[in-house]
């Protein structure tokens, strides 16, 4: 029988191959924010899974708040990324470095 | 072994394989597609948690939207792809180790008794007029509704962003200015030069 803790352990799974993803793609913008995106689905994987086992809809609401952020964020970052690519000719990390940070 | 349990496996096993093909392909585009393929498989696992609502918002917002946005993006821009693959497995082993402990830590805490059948046994199954849709409307709309304004707000601010970081005026552009054009003065335009008067021969 499936319980709740083979979804949260698929949860940190997945949150986990996103933390690698940052690590191993640190010259690329596209898939960095990919890697965004699979924690925040992992994230969600949590709250619905709770949901659903605590029998309480709030949970759900949550999802939904952060899917609005969520695609707020990625139209955002890939805009950022756009306007970046017009004005630079390239999107490696080690060549943003115009603020000499 | 029943049939839930046979799905939950069979969706989770793609999951994790699509999203380790996501970080690790070559082509950025192999990468996008394959997250479309996870967020589809997770909206599975979200019906076998009985959120139907969410698990089509998930197809709809982020594979109708967000994806092909990505997808849009992957193929507009012109990558080199061996310089950003420079040093790709260098960090490798960090990353893997850390991921490892804090996949492994969590899983002790998760596996344990609290969040077993035992303790969070599975709820029955809703009856079939249920509307998992209708019950978030109603909660959306009385008790959520000052957080549902606001993310509307957060939408409508994001596009208002998007529109003006992307955008650019053109300089080759020819128009009108009528204000500088009424603006302009005599001094503007003519310039009055003194020559000396040439003698009659």
């Amino acid at each position: 029988m499936v319980s709740l803790s083979h979804y949260l352990v698929l949860g940190a799974v997945l949150f986990g191959i996103g933390v690698v993803g940052i690590f191993l793609n640190r010259k690329n913008v596209i898939i960095l924010l990919m890697s965004i995106e699979l924690m925040l689905l992992a994230v969600n994987m949590n709250f619905v899974a709770f949901s659903h086992y605590l029998q309480d809809t709030a949970g759900q609401i949550f999802v939904f708040f952060i899917l609005a952020v969520a695609a707020a964020e990625a139209a955002i970052g890939l805009a950022i990324l756009v306007a970046l690519f017009r004005n630079l000719r390239t999107i490696n990390v080690d060549d943003l470095d115009e603020l000499k940070g | 072994m029943n049939f839930q349990d046979f799905i939950f496996y069979s969706l989770a096993s793609v999951l994790v394989i699509s999203a380790l093909g996501v970080i690790t392909l070559r082509n950025p585009v192999h990468s996008a597609l394959l997250l479309v393929l996870a967020f589809v498989t997770s909206s599975g696992l979200w019906l076998l948690l009985e959120a139907e609502f969410l698990a089509i918002t998930l197809v709809l917002v982020y594979v109708g939207a967000v994806m092909v946005l990505f997808l849009f993006v992957v193929m507009m821009l012109d990558i080199n792809l061996d310089r950003l693959r420079e040093g790709f497995w260098k960090w490798f082993p960090f990353g893997a180790a850390l991921a490892l402990v804090m996949a492994v830590e969590m899983s002790m805490v998760l596996m344990g008794q609290q969040f077993g059948s035992d303790n969070m046994p599975a709820p029955t199954p809703k009856a079939a007029d249920y509307s998992n849709t209708k019950e978030l409307g109603r909660l959306l709309y009385t008790d959520y509704v000052y957080a549902f304004e606001l993310a509307a707000v957060i939408l409508l601010v994001a596009m208002v962003a998007a529109i003006a970081i992307t955008l650019r005026s053109r300089t080759d552009k020819k128009s009108l200015n009528i204000s500088k054009q009424i603006a302009v003065r005599r001094n503007d335009r003519i310039r009055v030069v003194s020559m000396p008067a040439e003698k009659k021969e």
